[in-house]
């Protein structure tokens, strides 16, 4: 029984970080219609901020100390950080230690100048190319994004440790009434579950229940509609490029002390996510969470030894078979709309 | 001529010369010169040129003319390779049965594929071809089904490869390379003239006619009927519908062409090198020959093949080039400005040649909508347009290349 | 330059065949009077292939081979300050060159692809004539280049490569490996694991699920129940699944107190830093303090795992921080001229060039076959590793193994692992034909032409 509601942990766990990448991507893909393979590179972005933060937080001045010696045999140089000589070693190191949480306030202007540039300096100009022309231009930018990451910080992954506070694991089988030690989990893990729910929600609460998100949604149904009724649509669709970017940015920030990025994260995500929002249907948010939640959990428990050992490999092809069966049975993905990608 | 019209005949021509005398026109550079890096004339990265020709004609059968965007086309290169390899163990070097093979395995994965991912379109259709590749990638890569029977099937990431005690019934005194009834395949002849080497090689010879000879398929489909159809239903399937043709045999038939297109591509890949590995259906290789379509254009017959020509190139050439090489082309240069232009030129070089491929993918498609194929139209335009402005290139012409 | 990797008769055949077709004047360049792929011409250079990952998971890696690579060829030329040259057992290297050939060398991308490393060293065989292939991170590409090498009839000295299949089942005569193998991880660990944490262990293993995984897994295993470990789960890894979770959690609940990860790369950094993460290291199961071990352990994954390789055991190759003159003469070179010490990829195929380099000027000749022969049960020291032989039979290096654990108290950045303990070489060693390297054929060497 412990085992299973673990699985269930692990799958939500999983689930939010594919329903988090998967709800930006679909604000783009399954609603301005625009193949964005460059999504992969937003995630990629919003990792490199976390790395970014911890990297300018720890920027240090160099003294020599004749006492100590490098690996060559000459003097050591050692390096303090100019926030340890500011604020004093203790808040300086808090400071390093937080820098993941410090990312997320340094990472959403960022992500919304990066998606406004994109959108107004790119994606604009293709919203009426085909199909195959988006994806030749969103890819070229997704490698150059990658390499520019790789020259700046190269191809190794970096460790961007979560703050002291949230390492390590907690009980969380006591708080359901278990015995102690049953369900242990890391607790970084249910806060990335939590931030996810909170950034979901407030995607849904944004686009349900503003003016702005009423006009958005009008327009995604409708778009000249709605501009034929004096409304400037292109301005709130580059705004939504803005959140999406956002969104995914956020979700990289948060997941790097789950996943030390390298240049290559965000291609690593790209195909998982594209396969997540097609599932969850085209044009439809709440589908694209669900099918988050659904393909993690599902994935949690392939993995377990019990079903490996009926079906072994079960665990690497789980999700693209579960992919076919929800597109054969249902033509639309699970809450998909209508005549959008169809052709 | 042999069923073309004009403009196609002159087109297959040129194809023709340019398959069979690259190794001298892929060779512009002196042996030993600077600029001898560039050359790109030498059997292993020509018999690529030609094989991912073959690939990629086959692709555009499906996707120029139907519009659906196959992506996970690798697979049937991947389970061809695998095929052809396994042809080499049991049999013998002999090229015959194992391509013949790869192109039977490779139609029969298409027909199972094909049927099942051609019940829905667009993006569903590209993500249930995905997931079909992803699936047989997974298998081949940790050797699934090898686990199950017990014995190594696809030999997980080592790859499948001949070794000594394989059966090879029909081995007998044969070479012990691939050969097609004695001629071996990696055997060539070098023709030195001036400080030039060309080598022409038997392997390269063999996939360059097969690529003549599919891309003359490819011509003849283009122009036939079913050919037509297909195209209408990029058009506008629903009218088809309507009008009583029932589309999903033809969709089929043009999937199933393009999968035993990249079947014969994966046995030729084998011919040249008996080894194959699960990394050749992974989800990268089906994008790269997405990208290789849409670089050269979409939908024309020649512009695939340049854009496979032009990627394989990157990768092969640009990958090479190190901050040593670039100092032997500009010696003739001061120091200072020696050392400044390695700088320049150093990130899109050697390990940073992604760079450059993502660069030049977002300035072709921005700046050449129509792909490679329109550099080519333009330039033709600005030579023609000095003789005869009337004839310049048009977007109708666009259509039909 | 002059592509041979024909034999006579093709040659004749395809050249008439040439002749007829193209009916052009041309002479037969048969290559025949060298007897084998690539001879430099007489007085010329010698080019070398150096074919190592610059793009994708294990480009940082590549490119510290290529550092090591350039340094090796600086000084057979004579350039810098001779590195290993002054400490190598033999002494017939002068930095004048190959036996009065001047070396020169090329690069390529094998973006850790079997195809690509096949295509690069393809091109470097057939268009730059290189006369040896070195380099590479991954058994998969080290086995499939290995057999180009065989086939095109040039040597093939192999870069990081652990599974026991590059010299077991997917040996080439062609081929040499300087670097351990995942039998020599196991052997050396058990002694240091059964002093630290005695017989009584119940392991769990995650894999990564290729062959690589598969032969160290199965080594480490061997090598722990021998001690009176019990082996609790082995359980299969997607690679590169980047969330390790769902593997890590049912493990507290298992019964396991001890954790394998046989995992390299990024694979490894994930899992290790994800298991940290399930405070698996601050658990007590059985009684005893819940342990994680990572067998094989490397400079990158290190920096990559930053604190959650502390107290963590692996093993290595070698490490720049050995005291013998040999490591201590190859750290200053490298470490003077990029400003950090070198990994140990870099010291792999640092020393491979010389290894070739050296047994060229031995037997006189460029012909592999020569090559091979003065390599086969050379016995050589001052490398770094001690003494060291390569074993003719299966083209195996033999010496000392490093056993590593993550340092408690890391003093500066490169200072991650610390030695625990060199494995002297005796214990290391096994039969050619040992149950987990046979079925494999050496074949003939091939000299191409």
């Amino acid at each position: 029984m412990d085992d299973i509601i673990l699985q269930i942990l692990n799958g939500l766990d999983k689930g939010s970080a594919y329903a988090l990448i998967a709800l930006g991507l679909t604000l783009i893909f399954g609603t301005l219609g625009v193949v964005n393979f460059a999504h992969g590179a937003l995630f990629l972005i919003g990792a490199f901020c976390s790395v970014s933060v911890s990297r300018l937080l720890s920027i240090s001045f160099e003294m020599v100390d004749e006492t100590q010696l490098d690996f060559l045999g000459n003097p050591l140089k050692v390096e303090t950080p100019y926030v340890h000589a500011w604020f004093g070693p203790e808040m300086g190191a808090s400071l390093i230690d937080w820098a993941v949480p410090i990312a997320i306030l340094f990472a959403i202007p960022v992500m919304i100048l990066v998606g406004f540039v994109m959108e107004r300096g790119l994606i604009k100009h293709f919203y009426h190319r085909p199909h195959a022309d988006q994806i030749l231009v969103t890819f070229g930018l997704a490698i150059v994004i990658g390499e520019i990451v790789k020259a700046n910080f190269g191809a190794n992954p970096i460790p961007t440790p979560a703050p002291a506070a949230f390492a390590g694991a907690m009980d969380f089988g006591v708080m359901l009434g278990f015995e102690p030690n049953a369900i242990i989990y890391p607790i970084w893990r249910l806060v990335y579950f939590l931030f996810s729910m909170v950034i979901i929600a407030a995607v849904f609460v944004f686009l349900q229940f503003t003016t702005f998100g009423m006009v958005v949604r009008a327009g995604m149904a409708d778009r000249e509609t709605v501009g034929l009724l004096g409304i400037d649509i292109d301005k709130r669709f580059t705004f939504m490029f803005g959140l999406a970017a956002a969104v995914a940015g956020l979700a990289g920030v948060m997941y790097t002390p789950i996943l030390s990025p390298n240049y290559n994260i965000g291609m690593d995500f790209l195909v998982l996510s594209f396969v997540v929002v097609v599932v969850g249907g085209m044009g439809s948010l709440p589908g694209a969470v669900l099918a988050g939640f659904m393909l993690g959990i599902l994935q949690s428990f392939a993995s377990m030894n019990e079903v490996k050992s009926i079906l072994p490999g079960i665990d690497q092809i789980i999700i693209y078979l579960v992919a076919i069966i929800i597109l054969l049975t249902r033509p639309r993905g699970l809450m998909g709309r209508k005549g959008v990608m169809e052709e | 001529m042999l069923g073309m019209n004009g403009k196609d005949t002159t087109l297959f021509i040129v194809v023709c010369l340019m398959v069979l005398l690259a190794p001298i026109l892929l060779n512009p550079f002196p042996t030993g010169s600077a600029f001898a890096q560039f050359n790109a004339g030498y059997p292993a990265l020509l018999q690529r040129f030609v094989i991912f020709g073959i690939l990629v004609i086959g692709f555009n059968i499906l996707f120029g003319l139907t519009g659906y965007l196959s992506f996970g086309h690798a697979a049937f290169l991947g389970v061809g390779s695998f095929a052809a390899v396994w042809m080499f163990k049991l049999l013998s070097y002999n090229i015959v049965p194992a391509i013949v093979l790869s192109v039977i395995v490779a139609g029969l994965f298409s027909v199972v594929i094909g049927y099942v991912s051609l019940r829905r379109s667009g993006i569903y259709f590209s993500i249930l071809t995905l997931a079909f590749a992803q699936m047989m990638y997974s298998i081949a890569y940790s050797d699934l089904v090898g686990k199950v029977i017990g014995t190594p099937i696809t030999n997980g990431e080592t790859g499948l490869q001949v070794y000594n005690d394989d059966p090879q019934i029909l081995l007998g005194d044969g070479p012990k390379t691939p050969h097609l009834f004695g001629l071996e395949m990696n055997s060539s002849f070098t023709w030195d003239v001036g400080g030039w080497s060309f080598v022409f090689q038997n392997g390269y010879y063999l996939a360059g006619i097969l690529m003549i000879a599919s891309f003359y398929l490819a011509i003849r489909i283009f122009r036939s009927p079913f050919g037509l159809i297909l195209r209408s239903i990029k058009s506008n399937q629903n009218r088809l519908n309507y009008t009583g043709i029932s589309t999903r045999p033809y969709m089929l038939t043009a999937f199933v062409i393009s999968g035993m297109y990249a079947g014969l591509a994966g046995g030729l890949l084998a011919a040249m090198d008996p080894l194959t590995g699960a990394e050749r259906m992974f989800w990268t290789a089906s994008g790269e020959i997405v990208i290789m379509s849409i670089l050269g254009g979409v939908g024309t017959l020649i512009g695939p093949i340049l854009g496979a020509g032009v990627i394989k190139y990157m990768e092969n050439i640009v990958s090479t080039i190190n901050d040593n090489v670039v100092h032997g082309w500009v010696a003739f240069m001061p120091d200072g400005l020696e050392n400044f232009f390695v700088a320049i030129i150093h990130p899109f070089i050697g390990k940073g040649w992604h760079l450059t491929l993502g660069l030049v993918f977002m300035a072709v498609v921005i700046f050449l909508p129509g792909g490679l194929v329109e550099l080519g139209q333009r330039i033709g335009a600005k030579f023609r347009r000095k003789k005869a402005p009337e004839s310049a290139a048009t977007s109708a012409e666009k259509g039909t290349v | 330059m002059s592509n041979s990797n024909f034999s006579r008769r093709g040659v004749l055949k395809t050249g008439a065949i040439a002749s007829a077709g193209l009916a052009v004047p041309t002479y037969l360049r048969a290559d025949g009077h060298t007897g084998f792929t690539n001879a430099p011409a007489d007085g010329g250079p010698v080019k070398f292939g150096f074919n190592v990952p610059q793009t994708g998971p294990y480009a940082e890696e590549g490119l510290d081979e290529l550092r090591a690579q350039e340094l090796a060829v600086e000084h057979l030329n004579g350039i810098g300050d001779g590195g290993l040259l002054n400490t190598f057992s033999e002494k017939n290297l002068d930095g004048t060159g190959i036996l009065g050939h001047k070396v020169e060398f090329v690069t390529g991308d094998t973006q850790t692809k079997s195809d690509v490393a096949r295509a690069s060293a393809q091109s470097m065989i057939q268009k730059d004539g290189c006369i040896m292939i070195n380099g590479g991170s991954s058994s998969g590409v080290a086995v499939a280049v290995q057999g180009l090498c065989q086939d095109a009839g040039v040597i093939f000295m192999a870069g990081l490569t652990h599974s026991n299949d590059t010299t077991g089942k997917d040996k080439k005569a062609n081929g040499f490996r300087h670097f351990f193998n995942g039998y020599m991880s196991g052997a050396a660990l058990g002694p240091v694991l059964e002093a630290e944490y005695g017989n009584e262990r119940n392991a769990y293993h995650l894999t990564a699920d290729y062959t690589w995984g598969w032969t160290q897994q199965e080594s480490i295993q061997a090598s722990t129940e021998a001690l009176g470990w019990t082996t609790n789960q082995n359980v299969l890894t997607p690679v590169g699944a980047g969330d390790f979770s769902s593997y890590i959690a049912p493990v507290l609940n298992s019964g396991a107190d001890t954790l394998i990860l046989n995992h390299y790369g990024g694979d490894m950094v994930n899992s290790l830093t994800q298991a940290v993460q399930f405070g698996l290291k601050d658990k007590q199961v059985n009684g005893k303090d819940f342990t994680i071990i990572v067998p094989l352990y490397s400079e990158l994954m290190a920096a990559g795992a930053g604190s959650n390789i502390q107290g963590v055991f692996g093993s290595m190759n070698w490490n720049w921080q050995l005291q013998d003159e040999g490591t201590k003469a190859f750290v200053k070179s490298f470490g003077e001229k990029f400003g950090f010490p070198p990994s140990g990829a870099a010291h792999t195929c640092y020393v491979q060039t010389l290894l070739y380099a050296d047994a060229v000027t031995r037997a006189g000749t460029f012909n592999p076959c020569g090559v091979a022969e003065a390599l086969e049960d050379f016995d050589f020291d001052g490398m770094g590793n001690g003494p060291t032989t390569y074993r003719g039979a299966d083209h195996q290096c033999f010496k000392d193994v490093l056993v590593m654990k993550g340092t408690d108290n890391p003093t500066n950045q490169f200072d991650t692992l610390e030695i625990v303990e060199v494995t002297p070489r005796a214990q290391v060693e096994y039969e050619p034909d040992h149950p987990m390297f046979a079925g494999g054929d050496l074949g003939e060497c091939n000299p191409g032409a």
